[in-house]
């Protein structure tokens, strides 16, 4: 005998019934958790912001960003100038660190001077820093960071974060032991020309004392990762270069 | 045990040993393959797996009975997606940080066989205290392996534990390093899951000949 629940109607309406609930329920649950999750967003390009130019709350081993509540507060305090690049001109706009720099390199695929380029100024025990987001893909997906350099363009601080690079590989990009050798790096060779850094297998300096060498220590078993980190890096921090030398000309 | 009655209890026994779903039943090799570098991402990962098990296959033993077979692997799909997705939005409005260490795990989790494959053999035949039980029982017992896997390739390939360095500090060659000891690199790849899961179902077939098939 055929049972009811094998009937050809009862399969489809089933089908219908089904979609109907879970795709509101779905629909539902992502639109009212909408404000706060964008808010959550938001509030960690500020953590990412700060903790490439050093303002964050590390310990020995582990990578800790100022904690949410604080951050606002820290970010008005430290960040003093966010400026916008399009086109060799530089403006002022305090919204700067909210640019999606996937839209913006997609406008500049075929009209770079379409591209806004953003860049966070800060300043640190006198010191002044320059910040710079960068996007890229690792091996299954986007990854991006924070770039926080000199007016030498010698790096001061990094953060990378990634979508879904496999745990205990790829997604080591995210640990210190990788993300702090970028500190002290040349982007520049001698000569004042940009070089950018490379993720090396071979470069015999895995405790990363030689700076100038324009090469950190790639991660066992993440080539591709490390290889898209280095893309990433050359690709977008040499848009910046005309805005360092004219603020070395000054 | 007093809580359970044998019948419950051996629910949740037997997918640890002698009915392991991936050294029996071979199921969840991919992400056993996948994520085992580390012993962390493995704890992380079986913790994840055995509260998607143990929810799905309770909603799926609770409608099993209105599920239309000729659907009933999609049905089985949209559960465990939309279960997931409603789970990995919730962790990511209150807790975000907690929901970026899991989110690289949500793409491995929905396409789990361990779970689709649970809900077609258990879940669909059973209620759902049962169902429950065998969920609990099948996601641990996955969880051991991964947990064994991983101990094994961050030990030897990264001379760590939950990042924690046991061996000495191979840079700065202290520790067993300084007797020239290395880390073997071959360890953080998938091929040496592979052979490390093939051990253990060796080490497990000898001492239990019955598991061996013909």
């Amino acid at each position: 005998m055929e049972r009811r629940t094998d009937k050809n109607l009862y399969t489809i309406l089933f089908a219908i019934g089904m979609v109907v609930v879970v795709g509101s329920l779905l629909a539902f649950t992502a639109e009212y958790l909408k404000p706060v999750i964008s808010k959550n967003k938001r509030l960690e390009k500020e953590q990412n912001i700060l903790y490439a130019m050093g303002v964050n709350e590390n310990d020995e081993n582990s990578a800790v960003f100022i904690s949410t509540e604080l951050v606002d507060e820290v970010f008005a305090k430290y960040i003093t100038k966010q400026l916008v690049i399009q086109n060799g001109v530089t403006t002022e706009d305090d919204q700067a660190y909210l640019i999606d720099i996937k839209k913006e390199q997609a406008a500049g695929k075929n009209d770079p001077s379409k591209r806004r380029l953003p860049l966070f100024v800060g300043e640190k025990d006198g010191k002044t820093f320059y910040i710079v987001p960068v996007l890229g893909k690792g091996l299954w997906d986007a990854v991006w960071g924070y770039v926080a350099m000199d007016e030498n363009m010698i790096v001061q601080g990094a953060y990378f974060d990634h979508k879904a690079e496999t745990p205990g590989l790829g997604a080591n990009i995210k640990e210190r032991f990788f993300m702090d050798d970028f500190i002290g790096e040349h982007l520049l060779d001698e000569a004042g020309n940009f070089k950018s850094i490379e993720i090396s297998k071979s470069n015999a300096d895995p405790t990363n004392i030689d700076k100038t060498d324009n090469e950190v220590d790639a991660i066992a078993g993440a080539t591709i990762t490390g290889n898209g980190i280095a893309a990433m890096l050359k690709s977008d921090l040499q848009l910046y270069l005309p805005y360092f030398k004219t603020l070395k000309n000054n | 045990m007093g809580l359970l009655s044998k019948k419950d209890a051996k629910l949740i026994l037997d997918p640890l040993a002698d009915n392991n779903p991936i050294t029996i039943q071979v199921l969840g090799i991919c992400s056993a393959l996948a994520i085992t570098a580390q012993l962390k991402a493995s704890i992380v990962m079986a913790i994840s797996v055995m509260v998607v098990l143990a929810l799905g296959n309770v909603v799926i033993s609770l409608i099993r009975n209105i599920i239309p077979s000729k659907i009933r692997i999609i049905v089985q799909l949209v559960v465990v997606a939309g279960m997931v997705a409603i789970v990995d939005l919730v962790l990511k409005a209150y807790q975000y940080e907690l929901s970026k260490t899991l989110s690289v795990f949500v793409g491995l989790i929905i396409t789990n066989c361990i779970i689709m494959g649970r809900f077609e053999a258990f879940a669909l035949a059973n209620g759902p205290w049962r169902s429950f039980l065998d969920g609990i029982g099948n996601a641990a017992g996955y969880g051991i392996i991964l947990i064994i896997v991983g101990v094994f390739r961050e030990l030897l390939g990264s001379g760590t534990l939950l990042g924690i360095q046991v061996l000495g500090d191979p840079i700065t060659k202290t520790g067993l390093y300084a007797l020239g000891y290395e880390n073997n690199g071959f360890m953080l790849l998938s091929p040496m899951a592979l052979i490390v899961v093939g051990i253990i179902i060796w080490v497990q077939r000898s001492r239990n000949k019955d598991l061996i098939e013909d």
